[in-house]
């Protein structure tokens, strides 16, 4: 029980999990859940109350029972105690102004990551205004490799998703050339299928495998499926570079998505068996999302931004080369604007990369939120600051698949323009070696680009 | 969507790198080989999309003139009813879908009131994300299905049409009137090139508390996409199908597989061509 007087009101917060989600700022999701603060002020009554909690706390109050939640058990039997002890005295507070401090540098944040619990990292987040969001997680570096290095110091990745309504192998091809001629797909080059046939799946995984070793691309490809079906894929010897999963906070969200953590450990040992990887084996790539668990039905009565923070729990358990949280895909009833998208993500990057996870977003949105291409501007450009791990590129910015806009292949060129964020370096080696690159910038292309071949491929 | 010509197009090419690779536009829709201006959008593609963005953004907005299609239904024979959702307006039905899935109480006691001892098929049709589908593609869609039911001798109930409406709306609209089946028409959720898309679902034995898998889905009716014909054929098919054996997963839409749904293909595609 919590609770403060302010002026002639008394608050109360029954237990942990009410106080996070009463502390959360505002979004539309919380309401829907009956979970928000009713008021301003019992919103910042709540943080007064929360930023006074000891982050000892969190250990011996899981906000979901231990008992009833596979991720809970996760969290807790998966803490390192003894990292934990340099923060073990602070208080939720305490713990934000030690953040900010200049004891908290990239190596002493990397070595604290795990022993700091998702419930923490959320429960700081909800202290934190923009800039505090901002600058911590441009202390924390996390470094990951498969076929290229991503997550150096002043670089950041593009994911190239190259979606198509029918997935016809001429159309992907075509949006794969033109992302690549500008300069994208260093993260992975990933296709969100509209078919879940393996069958088909397999037509894909190796018409991008065979463009891969045609032109030598140092980047690794993935079909965003089911993790079920990559697995029957693998086993079946297709060329699986990296194993797809939308994960989420909850045991019972999971199981909505039709997983658990025994097969996305079975996954992710079969595809590091095949050992595909050149200077890395991080073969994992996540997808999150604010709303996620609400949606199944499956909070258990906690924000949706707390539930998404404990799917980085089981996203960091698997060493992932991407984490990605799809931030405005799930539409205006989790995250009604373009400011609650906004706050979502730099919240999303923040509580991942201190969790210690190569941590992207999909900065996007739908046509029924509050938002526009100004708001994805100004989250991509915050979010470049925040040094963030990669982005997504589409054909300008509109996924003809999905039915979202999400940024494009010029997004990226203006942050890497504005901020002077390089690629991945295997990956910029290649673009110059084709000169599609000079010094990081785009080249004016002849007629016949040499990569054009790449269309014969899949004739 | 038409092209809008830029008048600046070609004024100076001198400052944009156009892209060699155009002719790949024949393998997709998507927005490829744009050009730039140093690294960012030309100013045409960046008026292309604004203008893609803000037709989606009206479509979502722009509210659903019921007395207009109201009109157009009762002229071509059916007898209409209106209703709205527990939604009080468009900010807080895009906030609370529970308040779109019910209906307002004095328009549950509107239907109630009805003494019309029920019906084989109720066709509710809402607004949903996009109320230029509904008013686009509603009444066609009806005019094009209602000579198969009459031909399998169903009988037809009035027309409900739904503001502020989410897809489970019907199934409350489908009980208050004893209806068999429902069959909502709702527009889809616009995306940039699909700004009109109607989607359709068939509910059988409606009531309040029907889940998804209960459910049967036809999307993408337009012109442009599933036309009126063969969403017509399908729909009818499924209704048939539905009466007998109950709407859901369970159910796999057979329709194409019947004679005469290839007959219609070809004239849709000669159509689409010409």
């Amino acid at each position: 029980m919590y609770h403060i007087t302010i002026g002639p009101r008394r608050y109360h917060f029954a237990d942990l999990k009410t106080l996070l989600a009463r502390a959360s700022p505002l979004r539309s999701g919380d309401l829907l859940a009956g979970v928000a603060a009713a008021s301003a002020e019992e919103r910042v009554a709540a943080r007064y109350c929360l930023a006074d909690v000891p982050l000892r706390d969190f250990l011996q109050h899981p906000i979901i029972p231990y008992e009833d939640d596979e991720i809970t058990r996760l969290i807790i039997d998966s803490h390192d105690a003894a990292t934990f002890a340099a923060v073990a005295h602070l208080t939720v507070g305490g713990f934000r102004d030690w953040l900010l401090s200049d004891a908290a540098n990239p190596a002493t944040l990397a070595a604290l990551a795990p022993g700091i619990t998702p419930e923490m990292a959320a429960a700081v987040s909800k202290l934190m205004r923009n800039q505090d969001l901002i600058l911590v997680a441009r202390k924390c570096r996390v470094v990951t490799a498969f076929r290229n290095t991503q997550g150096l110091p002043g670089h950041m990745g593009v994911r190239l998703q190259p979606n198509h309504p029918t997935d016809d192998a001429r159309g992907i091809a075509a949006a794969m050339l033109d992302g690549l001629l500008y300069g994208a797909g260093d993260a992975v080059i990933g296709i969100n299928p509209a078919t879940d046939s393996p069958e088909a799946i397999h037509t894909m995984l190796a018409m991008m495998d065979e463009v891969r070793l045609r032109y030598a691309i140092p980047t690794q490809s993935c079909v965003l499926t089911h993790v079920t079906t990559t697995l029957e894929l693998i086993n079946r010897g297709a060329p699986v570079d990296l194993v797809f999963q939308s994960v989420a906070g909850t045991e019972r969200a999971n199981s909505g998505f039709g997983i658990n953590l025994a097969v996305l450990q079975e996954a992710h040992d079969a595809a590091r068996s095949l050992q595909r990887g050149t200077v890395g084996n991080n073969v994992m790539y996540f997808e999150t999302g604010q709303g996620s668990a609400l949606s199944a039905g499956a909070h258990w009565g906690a924000d949706q931004q707390t539930c998404e923070a404990r799917a980085y729990a089981v996203a960091r358990h698997f060493s992932p080369l991407l984490v990605n949280t799809v931030v405005g895909f799930i539409g205006p009833e989790y995250l009604y604007d373009g400011k609650q998208i906004i706050r979502a993500g730099l919240e999303d990057h923040f509580c991942g990369k201190l969790l210690g996870l190569p941590m992207g977003c999909d900065i996007c949105y739908t046509n029924h939120a509050e938002a526009d291409q100004d708001d994805m501007d100004t989250l991509l450009t915050l979010l470049g600051t925040a040094g963030i791990h990669f982005i997504i590129g589409v054909p300008g910015a509109d996924d003809i698949m999905l039915g979202y806009q999400s940024t494009s292949f010029h997004d990226a060129l203006y942050l890497r323009e504005l901020l002077g964020l390089k690629r991945a370096p295997e990956f910029e080696d290649w673009l110059e070696t084709m000169a599609i690159t000079r010094a990081g910038r785009l080249q004016a292309h002849g007629q016949q680009p040499p990569l054009l071949g790449l269309m014969e491929t899949v004739a | 969507m038409s092209v809008i010509p830029f008048p600046g197009a070609a004024a100076n090419p001198d400052t944009i790198t156009e892209d060699s690779w155009q002719a790949l536009g024949q393998h997709t829709v998507a927005r490829i080989a744009l050009g730039r201006a140093g690294a960012s959008l030309p100013t045409r593609e960046t008026l292309r999309f604004a203008l893609a963005h803000a037709q989606a953004r009206d479509a979502v907005h722009t509210p659903l003139d019921s007395t207009a299609l109201a009109a157009t239904l009762t002229q071509a024979g059916h007898s209409v009813l209106q209703v709205q959702s527990a939604a009080a307006n468009r900010a807080q039905y895009l906030q609370r879908p529970d308040l779109g899935r019910r209906l307002h109480p004095d328009s549950r006691a509107q239907l109630l009131a009805q003494q019309a001892g029920g019906c084989d098929v109720l066709f509710v049709v809402g607004d949903g994300l996009s109320s230029l589908a509904t008013a686009s593609h509603a009444a066609p869609l009806l005019a094009a299905t209602l000579p198969y039911l009459a031909e399998a001798g169903l009988h037809v109930g009035p027309v409900v049409i739904a503001s502020q409406a989410r897809v489970a709306l019907a199934d409350e609209a489908g009980e208050c009137l004893q209806a068999r089946l429902v069959v909502m028409l709702l527009g889809e959720r616009p995306g940039l090139s699909s700004p009109d898309s109607l989607g359709v679902y068939l509910t059988s034995a409606p009531k309040v508390g029907r889940m998804d898998s209960e459910r049967n889905c036809i999307s993408n009716v337009r012109p442009a996409g599933l036309p009126y014909p063969l969403a017509a054929f399908k729909l009818a098919w499924l209704i048939r199908a539905a009466l007998q054996q109950g709407s859901g997963v369970a159910l796999k839409d057979g329709s194409a597989a019947e004679p005469g749904w290839a007959a219609l293909l070809a004239r849709s595609q000669s159509a689409l061509l010409a």
